[in-house]
């Protein structure tokens, strides 16, 4: 199919207005916990699928980006909303003792857990004191 | 060295947008600002979005990590009442917790729904931690097309 010059113009415009206005970004609330293990990051985010979510590693950050998606209905209108956009992000700087590699992420019921854990040599060990 | 500590705030655009924040949250525009008698504070858990079509008005509750069992949705006319609990992160031993930013405990929130709805016609679904619940509107209120003869 040819694309009208029209449509380019177009496909340009909204190109240049999505890089003028950012998308509104909501932050996920999270719990941040660590044990000997590791560190777990929990975060809500209703209404993202696993297929709209996106957990990576990236210059020693965690980043946590997700879509949500409503069952809306054709015709809708709205009548209030607490939640305004459907972009969530948030990002997290990593420590050098975290085995990135072996990130470990659930989602369920909108609920992401992020399992982090020690590299094997940063684990707490007990160290024993003798009686002399 | 740094002249004052406040030039680690960053770059002028920082400031233009807290600013631009203030002045949303000032007239309201940033969250609106419901006026209903039953409304929360901004920031109430769990946020709520409502549509509404000529079929049925729809409420959006974004409630996860709630067992749909531990959840309690009544009707009574155009009152909509969900109350649930929602478990905080279990505490064991050597857990040190940095960020607690997440709901938990009991909620409850009752929505004033439009005159006309059905309060016998409720149907409520929950998938990836929202929680969907239809309610009809009066089948005496859905528009009718009118034939002219």
């Amino acid at each position: 199919m040819a694309t009208t010059a029209k449509e380019v113009v177009r496909q340009e415009e909204q190109q240049l207005q999505t890089k003028r206005e950012p998308e509104r970004i909501m932050r996920p609330p999270v719990d941040i916990y660590e044990n000997e293990d590791g560190i777990v990051v929990v975060a809500d985010m209703p209404g993202v699928s696993k297929e709209r979510l996106n957990v990576r590693v990236e210059n020693e950050k965690l980043v946590i980006e997700g879509d949500a998606e409503l069952p809306v209905k054709e015709n809708m209108e709205p009548i209030y909303a607490d939640i305004r956009t459907t972009h969530y992000r948030r990002d997290f700087t990593l420590s050098g003792e975290l085995d990135t590699d072996k990130v470990d992420a659930v989602l369920k019921d909108g609920v992401l857990t992020i399992k982090i854990p020690k590299l094997e040599e940063h684990k707490p060990r007990k160290i024993e004191v003798k009686v002399a | 060295m740094f002249t004052t500590l406040s030039d680690f705030g960053g770059s002028i655009f920082e400031d233009l947008r807290r600013i631009q924040r203030e002045m949303d949250d000032l007239f309201g525009f940033g969250q609106q600002l419901s006026t209903g008698i039953r409304s929360p504070q901004p920031g109430a858990f769990p946020p709520v979005n409502i549509g509404s079509t000529d079929e049925s008005v729809d409420v959006y509750l974004f409630a996860p990590g709630l067992d749909p069992k531990s959840m309690d949705i009544s009707i009574q006319q155009n009152l909509l009442t969900i109350s649930g609990k929602r478990e905080g992160v279990k505490e064991v031993e050597n857990t040190n917790f940095y960020r607690r930013e997440r709901f938990s405990g009991t909620f409850k929130r009752v929505i004033t729904l439009p005159d006309d709805v059905d309060p016998e016609n409720v149907d409520a679904t929950y998938k990836e931690g929202v929680l969907h619940v239809q309610v009809q509107r009066k089948e005496s209120s859905k528009p009718r097309l009118i034939q002219v003869k």
